[in-house]
């Protein structure tokens, strides 16, 4: 498993990507270890979505350097694609069969696929395997997408918002067929809007913005990196709330202990959850907006 | 936790990526079983050749002059190639158009399925839904309208080889056309009506000598013409041979610009198939 002549399940330099006057992607660098469970983070219209397609070997792109398993995914063999799985964001049409033939005839695409049956039950199935699938609800559909993106037993699954629409529930159950296949050995590559998806699933994460990595890393590094800013907050005598960012928040307190001579009036003193964080760095944050 | 491998653990299968002429059967097998599970479908494009066959045959039933046959007669081969057309034509192309928006295309095209086996898929279906169209029609023709079945094996070796290049070469032809319509909604416009205007200048609905000549020509050089023609050979007495615009059947020529129309085809939807819809690239 490991002597196949390529370091990184998926190795990206310098991709850029042109829709007319629209660049989505601007330059990313990506180098994501197998085995690894990776999140791309940003807003909607980030670039997340084109990567992912290049990734895929559905988009051609104008620059950079791509590997993926350790081809480029634009002269992608057929022994290539049944290496990697695929969930897209937007499930394919209801069809007049049934789970269990749908299951079973993907089987048949791939040299080495895993056993439909088995694979039915890991996205809990079980009980619609003979329903047609025009009858499944959208969730349905969505985990039998995900049936469809792993029967052939891919080395990396890449996931394009596999989770909009979920209602909580689903979305948990999800979250634990994705860790489900993370132990077993998958390289997983999600793309997401939801900060708490990330935090759940991934090992490292990059946030992106207007088509640009802004940050990369774990989940609780890039909280700490970004997040050392703390928030001191209190009332002017005159009744008027103000607030400080920053990165000594004791000291400030204790200057303001000295203005005020003893108890400082509605005083606060909060650190950035992720949330803040990633909203800075994308660009969205309230505070940086005004 | 258990850990163990993906590889390891419940898989199945050869370890060979597996060839597009067996995945061409199991994807026709597929359709097919697909086709029928949608009964209005299913009703409606068998139906629609019968009923037309129905009203142009009992409308126009007179003696053709000179020719010993009547005019209903001439309907049933008319009607027999349309019907071919519009079990692999029309239908292919609306459906692929529909499957392409509905994303079955992409999903298709992110599984190592090769494109040869989708094809191919798509031939056994409309080989299996023309030949059922078309011998309900021969039913209806036989029982109705006073034509006999091929009188000798010549005949039915005919009817075979005009059945096989004719739904192939359209079947591709309308694999072709689904990339044209930009959304599964126009997909219909697109393709009825260069089929409809196909069949009134190819001889399905008005006789070939009411046609005038430069539409005639225009209509030779898709295989419709030549599809009613070579059924009109099978199916007619040698005397109606006079009515050909070139007073014979041709049946030579006909095999040429069918099989032509096959390997053009086939060129056309590998040059132009779209697996995307344009709006999303």
């Amino acid at each position: 498993m490991t002597a196949q002549g390529y370091e990184l399940a998926v190795d990206v330099r310098g991709l850029r990507k042109r829709y007319g006057d629209l660049t989505a992607v601007d330059g990313i660098d990506l180098g994501i270890r197998r085995g690894e469970v990776f999140g791309l983070l940003g807003p909607n219209g980030a670039g997340k979505s084109t990567t992912v397609e290049i990734l895929q070997g559905n988009r051609d792109r104008d620059a950079g350097e791509v590997s993926v398993l350790g081809s480029d995914p634009a002269t992608g063999t057929r022994a290539w694609r049944s290496r990697v799985g695929i969930v897209w964001q937007d499930e394919s049409a209801p069809a007049e069969l049934t789970v269990r033939e749908t299951v079973r005839h993907f089987a048949r695409y791939y040299p080495r696929p895993r056993d439909p049956e088995e694979v039915i039950g890991l996205v809990g199935l079980e009980a619609k395997a003979d329903s047609r699938i025009k009858a499944l609800s959208g969730g349905q559909r969505r985990r039998l997408d995900v049936a469809l993106g792993v029967i052939g037993g891919p080395d990396l699954l890449l996931l394009d918002e596999p989770t909009t629409g979920f209602d909580p529930a689903a979305r948990r159950q999800f979250w634990s067929l994705i860790r489900a296949l993370a132990d077993e050995g998958t390289t997983i590559v999600l793309t997401t809007h939801y900060l708490e998806e990330a935090e759940a699933l991934v090992h490292r994460l990059a946030v992106v913005a207007e088509g640009r990595i802004v940050a990369e890393g774990e989940p609780g590094a890039l909280r700490e990196r970004y997040g050392t800013e703390a928030t001191v907050a209190w009332t002017e005598p005159d009744g008027s709330p103000r607030a400080t960012r920053t990165g000594t928040p004791t000291r400030a307190v204790a200057d303001l202990m000295g203005r005020f001579g003893g108890e400082i009036p509605g005083l606060t003193v909060t650190r950035p959850t992720l949330e803040d964080v990633y909203l800075r760095l994308t660009g969205q944050s309230q505070e940086d907006a005004r | 936790m258990t850990t163990t491998p993906v590889r390891e653990r419940g898989a199945v299968g050869v370890g060979r990526l597996p060839g597009a002429w067996g995945l061409g059967l199991r994807r026709g097998a597929l359709e097919i079983r697909q086709f029928f599970r949608q009964r209005d479908q299913v009703v409606f494009t068998f139906a629609f050749p019968v009923v037309f066959l129905f009203l142009f045959a009992s409308i126009f039933r007179d003696d053709v002059e000179g020719a010993g046959i009547t005019a209903s007669q001439l309907y049933v081969p008319a009607m027999m190639a349309a019907g071919i057309m519009s079990t692999s034509f029309q239908a292919l192309g609306i459906s692929i158009a529909i499957e392409r928006e509905d994303k079955v295309l992409r999903r298709l095209r992110g599984t190592p399925m090769p494109p040869a086996a989708y094809f191919l898929g798509k031939i056994w279906l409309v080989l299996f839904t023309g030949l059922l169209e078309t011998a309900v029609l021969l039913l209806v023709g036989t029982t109705c309208y006073g034509v006999g079945l091929p009188s000798d094996a010549g005949r039915w070796f005919d009817l075979a080889w005009v059945f096989v290049l004719g739904i192939t070469a359209c079947a591709l032809l309308g694999i072709a056309i689904s990339s044209v319509p930009n959304s599964a909604n126009s997909a219909s416009s697109v393709v009825v009506l260069p089929f409809l205007v196909l069949q009134f200048i190819s001889g399905v609905y008005i006789a070939i000598g009411t046609i005038p000549d430069w539409m005639l020509n225009i209509g030779a050089l898709f295989p419709l013409k030549w599809m009613c023609q070579g059924l009109r050979g099978v199916f007619l007495p040698e005397s109606a041979q006079v009515l050909e615009q070139a007073g014979s059947w041709e049946s030579g020529r006909v095999a040429l610009v069918l099989g032509a129309w096959c390997v053009g085809g086939l060129a056309l939807c590998l040059l132009t198939f779209r697996w995307k819809d344009r709006r999303t690239g």
